[in-house]
C-alpha cells in the first residue's frame, strides 16, 4: 500500500531505522517482512543476522547495545512467543533496549489456527514485563511511531514492542 | 581439568577483551580468577552467551570478544552455533565448560554425559576451528591462538564440578552499567555533559 509519496510501509521503516542511526538488524525470516528483509540485506548500512531463534536474537541485540551499535530485532508475533525469559531476564533486568518489530499475524483474516492463539501473547506479555507496546496501522503513523520509539527505548533504557497490523501491511490473507 | 584453574589460566592471558559469562558455576568462576570491567555476568536468559558475545563482536570489530557457556547452557541453544558460524566474526571465540551436568541444578546428567560431543556439534555447525583442549596448558595455547588469529574459535574444556569459589552480585544493572563504562560506550554519572 503506498503512500500519496509513493512510498511503501517498508521504505518508511528502513529510512526511519537509518535516520535513528540502527545499523544492526537481527531477524527471524517473515513472509509479511520480506521487504524490510530484503531491504536490510541490500544496504551495505545495515549489518543483517538472521537468526535461528528469537530469544538467541534477543541476546544478540542485547550484546550489539552494550557494545554501542543500536539494533531492531524483526520477526512475527508467533516468533515473539520463544522470547519472554530472554526479555525478562537480559532486556528488563539490566535495562537494555532491545527494540522489537513485529509483524502481526492472528488476525483479520489469519487463515492458520496455530497463528491465532501465538499472536495473543504479545499483548500481555509486554504488560506483565512493563514492556511499551504500540501497533502500528497508517502509513502516515510509522515514521513517527517506531523514530519516537526508538528514540524513548535508548532515553530510558527500556525495550520497546512495535506490531505492524494488516492495516499497515494487509497481512497474509488465505486466498478463500 | 578444574575450572577455577582454567578460569585463572584464562584470565592471566586476556588484555582488553570482552568477556561474557554464562549462566551458573561458569559466570562465578570467572568472577572468582579476579573481577574485569570487560566481564559481563549474566543471570538468567540461560544460553545467550554465545549470542551477546556475537553482538558484542559485531559491534566492537576491532576488539577481542570471548563468550563461555556451560555445556547445559549450550546445549539449550545450539543454533546459535550455526548463526555464528554463518555471520563468522573473526573476533569471537567461544569457550565451552564441559562437566557433562546441569551442575547448578543438582549434577542431572547432560547429553555430553551420554556421549554428545559439543566440539563435534560446532564444527559441524560450520565452526572449523573447534577443538577440545587436552591440559590447561593445551587450553592456554588454543586461547592464545584464538585470540591471535582470525576467528570465530571454539574451544571445549572438560573440567570439574568443583563448587564455584565466589560468585558476583547479582546486580543487573550495575553489571551492564560498569561493562558498558568499560568497553567505552556508556559514560560515568559524574562524566554526563550531554543534555537530553
Amino acid at each position: 500500500m503506498p503512500s500519496p509519496s509513493g512510498k511503501a510501509w517498508s521504505d518508511v521503516v528502513l529510512e526511519t531505522l537509518k535516520a535513528n542511526d540502527v545499523r544492526l538488524a537481527v531477524y527471524v525470516p517473515d513472509k509479511i517482512l520480506i521487504p524490510v528483509l530484503d531491504g536490510v540485506r541490500a544496504d551495505p548500512f545495515f549489518t543483517a543476522v538472521c537468526a535461528t531463534r528469537e530469544e538467541e536474537a534477543v541476546g544478540i541485540c542485547a550484546g550489539a547495545w552494550m557494545g554501542g551499535m543500536r539494533s531492531v530485532l524483526l520477526m512475527q508475533t508467533s516468533g515473539f512467543g520463544n522470547t519472554p525469559n530472554a526479555l525478562a531476564s537480559l532486556a528488563v533486568a539490566y535495562q537494555i533496549p532491545v527494540v522489537l518489530l513485529i509483524s502481526e499475524r492472528g488476525t483479520l483474516g489469519e487463515f492458520n489456527a496455530g497463528q491465532v492463539w501465538s499472536s495473543r501473547v504479545v499483548a500481555p506479555v509486554c504488560a506483565a514485563l512493563g514492556i511499551t507496546h504500540q501497533v502500528i496501522e497508517r502509513l502516515e503513523d510509522v515514521a513517527f511511531i517506531l523514530g519516537h520509539s526508538i528514540k524513548q527505548a535508548v532515553a530510558t533504557q527500556s525495550p520497546a514492542a512495535l506490531v505492524l497490523s494488516p492495516l499497515l501491511t494487509a497481512g497474509k490473507v488465505f486466498a478463500a | 581439568m578444574r575450572r577455577i584453574e582454567l578460569m585463572h589460566r584464562l584470565v592471566a592471558v586476556l588484555h582488553e577483551e570482552a568477556v561474557v559469562g554464562g549462566i551458573g558455576n561458569t559466570n562465578f568462576d570467572l568472577f572468582s580468577a579476579g573481577h574485569r570491567p570487560q566481564n559481563f555476568y549474566m543471570l538468567g536468559s540461560m544460553g545467550l552467551a554465545f549470542p551477546i558475545a556475537l553482538g558484542l563482536a559485531l559491534a566492537q570489530p576491532q576488539r577481542g570478544v570471548v563468550g563461555i557457556e556451560g555445556d547445559g547452557s549450550l546445549l539449550m541453544n545450539l543454533g546459535c552455533l550455526a548463526t555464528i558460524a554463518t555471520v563468522a566474526p573473526p573476533n569471537l571465540t567461544l569457550l565451552v565448560m564441559d562437566n557433562a551436568s546441569y551442575q547448578i541444578t543438582g549434577g542431572q546428567p547432560t547429553a555430553s554425559a551420554a556421549g554428545t560431543d559439543l566440539v563435534a556439534v560446532a564444527r559441524g555447525a560450520g565452526i572449523a576451528r573447534s577443538d577440545w583442549a587436552q591440559d590447561p596448558d593445551d587450553f592456554v595455547r588454543l586461547v592464545e591462538n584464538a585470540l591471535r588469529e582470525t576467528g570465530p574459535s571454539l574451544i571445549g574444556a572438560r573440567i570439574d564440578d568443583a563448587p564455584a569459589a565466589g560468585q558476583p552480585a547479582r546486580d543487573p544493572a550495575q553489571i551492564r552499567d560498569r561493562f558498558m563504562q568499560a568497553l567505552g560506550t556508556r559514560k560515568d554519572f559524574g562524566a554526563q555533559v550531554d543534555n537530553e
